[in-house]
């Protein structure tokens, strides 16, 4: 039993911390995350020039990791800087491309991928697909695409001759609308009306989910390193800000309720490792559905009560707090809610 | 990264699983399995048993016939030992007055009380709680006046487990009276014999006998029982109350009751389908699945840390309240899949109505008792206080 990272990957964590602290500094994060095209553009090259990318592919697609705990070192670290950068899409992207045999060079160099699943009536369920191609033409919409905006390519998930298929899309071709979020960052509606496609999996469902668990394991992590950060703002607050002549963190229902947030962050990190643990076993998609669900939960927790227990002044745009609390809560809505994931180890639970 | 136990370890644990396979005495398992009270009987048999393998107090070193087991391979033990339905292992003289006595007791007091802990010739019983004392516990009342070569004991103790078994009691009095309440606790090791102590039952809420008070008029100690210093009583307290908390989440407990909740669920039927179905249900138990899991990793993560030698801080307050919050809700779910049939009051007489399925009679007591479990050894909200402390200093 070791819960020490390795050195490899503590190096990785570190030297990720020091640029992202360097290039995306929480103060200036408004003016980017907010404003198109809703990311630095000089992060992002400066995330690929780092390796950032590398550590997301495993070594027989060209990458060096690609690990559950390369995973979740990379996006805890994007957390506690609250990133705005679509990593997400790239780690998708590596994944399904290395599934497809496809070779990932460009994308681990930076080029500026998305990758289109959920729909307005299917956010997560792949089930619910009906985008569709005929003769390598897609048609359909793809809805709240991560990334989208400034996508230069595209992967659709589509039916294709009874199956749901993955195609290989130039951004070009398609028509995409993009905008930022709420809680900062790209991303677009991607409409698809005879879109060519180029067919790169022709059963690619068990690749999706794959592909998916790992993008919320990814989810997990960066909303743990998220909420590490929201637990020394708020402890700093309360020994800080006096009311009644003494500091706020003095009064028993303000310590109680900072503890349990403190315990259940324990729990989300305990959660996090057991999943990335689990990578690459039978396991994988149990464990991400418990660590999703329990994050989710505790990061709206972590999120309304860091806000209250500040007062105002949480919920005011300057103060870093309000746009950590916004993406703690919108984190939730990407790739399967706490629902979602809960109705999962439910529907698992019958068949045990 | 490496969430396994080591080569070492898993031996460890295949052989702990082997003796219980092996050793546990199949009625005493299934008494405790089915969640009645192990009997008097039961603990002993039980105790005796583990002492003739040495593993009644793993944790000792060698030299007082312990195995020098660490944190890991206490907690392969005990959630082995849960996992198999085991009787818990009365801890007043094996977890708590042991260690106490090895860390501030005198070379007499470890040669004379030791051997008896582990044989079996002593039941120990704590005399901490006071009607006045209870989270705050330094505020407590029973003093012992010395008179020459005695303490005059006089006041009231309560809580007190299994003192009906016990012969002997450990107790926290008061011999000082001025300065701060903590300065003037001592430790003090009494004989239930000794003329002037009564015991009285406490019965709990699901009707079992488990606790009791008990009276001190004038009962005359020897100041040879005396444990550390005088007055050095809270350092004793303090010392006890943090020894050995790396089970505290109990998390061989809720595993075992996880798995009796979903086979329950499977078993009983509700609409013409299995209860496991039901949404509500079923939402319930995979939540408390996925916080137990948790748990689980979270408690590995500190016996990690406490087996490098690492120092313990907020951890096992931390697992405290964590760890009883999900046994209780698993306690809640096993009362509740029952419906009506965990109404009946538990009784020999109905075991042949079979109302309730086999082994879940006791699922609304069960519940009901284990309301304890986030008030004893230290309430959840004094744990939030201990750990608000920490956090406000740090």
């Amino acid at each position: 039993m070791n819960f020490e990272m390795s050195d490899d990957r503590r190096m990785l964590a570190d030297s990720l911390a020091r640029y992202l602290a360097d290039a995306c500094p929480v103060e200036g994060r408004v003016d980017v995350a907010y404003t198109a095209p809703w990311h630095s553009e000089e992060a992002w090259v400066g995330l690929a020039e780092l390796g950032a990318f590398y550590a997301l592919a495993p070594e027989e697609a060209g990458g060096m990791g690609g690990s559950g705990f390369d995973i979740s070192v990379v996006f805890e670290a994007l957390g506690r800087a609250l990133c705005p950068e679509p990593v997400l899409a790239t780690l998708l992207g590596l994944r399904l491309l290395a599934d497809a045999g496809r070779d990932v060079e460009e994308v681990l160099a930076g080029q500026r991928l998305a990758v289109g699943i959920g729909e307005l009536d299917a956010p997560y369920d792949l089930d619910g697909i009906t985008c569709h191609a005929e003769g390598g033409l897609l048609t359909g919409r793809k809805s709240v695409v991560y990334g989208g905006a400034g996508a230069e390519r595209l992967l659709i998930a589509a039916q294709a001759e009874g199956k749901l298929a993955l195609f290989d899309v130039n951004a070009e071709d398609a028509q995409i609308s993009g905008y930022g979020t709420i809680d900062g960052g790209p991303a677009a509606e991607v409409f698809l009306d005879g879109t060519p496609g180029e067919l790169i999996l022709g059963d690619a469902r068990a690749a999706l989910e794959e592909a998916l668990d790992a993008g919320a394991l990814a989810l997990c992590a960066e909303a743990l390193g998220a909420m590490e950060v929201v637990q020394g703002i708020l402890i700093d607050y309360l020994k800080t800000r006096k009311q009644f002549g003494q500091p706020i963190g003095a009064f028993q229902a303000l310590q109680h309720r900072a503890i349990d947030l403190g315990i259940e962050i324990e729990q989300a990190r305990s959660i996090v490792i057991l999943a990335a643990s689990a990578e690459g076993g039978p396991e994988f998609g149990k464990r991400v559905a418990q660590a999703k669900f329990l994050v989710g939960k505790i990061a709206r927790q972590v999120s309304e009560e860091a806000i209250q227990m500040h007062g105002g002044i949480g919920i005011t745009w300057e103060y870093p707090l309000a746009h950590y609390a916004k993406r703690l809560v919108m984190i939730d809505a990407q790739l399967g809610d706490t629902d979602w994931h809960l109705e999962r180890l439910m529907g698992a639970l019958a068949a045990e | 990264m490496d969430l396994n136990f080591s080569p070492e370890e898993q031996a460890f644990q295949a052989e702990v699983q082997a003796f219980l396979a092996e050793a546990l005495p199949a009625e005493i398992a299934g008494r405790v399995g089915r969640g009645e009270e192990p009997t008097r009987e039961d603990m002993e048999r039980w105790h005796a048993i583990l002492n003739e393998k040495g593993w009644l107090a793993g944790t000792w070193p060698e030299e007082f016939g312990g195995q020098g087991w660490g944190p890991i391979e206490l907690h392969i033990f005990e959630e082995e030992c849960a996992k198999a339905s085991a009787p818990r292992i009365v801890p007043f003289g094996t977890k708590m007055l042991g260690p106490v006595l090895m860390k501030f007791g005198t070379p007499a007091q470890q040669a004379e009380y030791l051997p008896r802990i582990l044989d079996g010739r002593d039941w120990w019983c704590q005399g901490y709680s006071e009607p006045g004392a209870g989270s705050d516990l330094a505020s407590l009342k029973t003093k012992a006046e010395r008179d020459g070569d005695v303490y005059v004991v006089n006041g009231q103790k309560t809580w007190t487990t299994l003192g009906q078994y016990a012969n002997r009691i450990f107790c926290l009095v008061r011999t000082k009276f001025e300065g701060k309440p903590q300065e003037g606790i001592s430790f003090l090791l009494i004989d239930l014999d000794t003329p002037g102590i009564e015991m009285r039952p406490i019965r709990l809420i699901e009707g079992g006998y488990e606790v009791n008070e008990v009276f001190f008029t004038d009962v005359r100690v020897p100041v040879g029982n005396l444990v550390g210093e005088e007055n050095m009583g809270w350092t004793i307290a303090k010392y006890l109350l943090g020894h050995e908390r790396t089970n505290i989440a109990g998390t061989g407990f809720s595993v075992q009751a996880l798995r009796q909740v979903k086979a329950l669920a499977k078993q009983v039927k509700r609409g013409g389908k299995a209860l496991i179905e039901s949404p509500l249900f079923a939402a319930r138990l995979a939540s408390v699945e996925a916080e137990l899991e948790a748990v689980k990793i979270t408690n590995l993560r500190m016996l990690s840390k406490a087996a490098a030698g690492g120092q313990l801080g907020a951890e096992p307050s931390m697992l405290k309240i964590k760890g009883t919050v999900i046994r209780q809700e698993l306690n809640d779910l096993a009362r509740r899949a029952l419906g009506p049939a965990a109404a009946p009051f538990p009784s020999e007489d109905l075991d042949n109505l079979a109302i309730a399925p086999k082994g879940h009679a006791h699922n609304a007591s069960g519940y009901f008792n284990n309301r304890k479990i986030s008030i004893y050894g230290g309430s959840n909200e004094i744990q939030r206080n201990i750990l608000a402390k920490g956090m406000m200093r740090g």
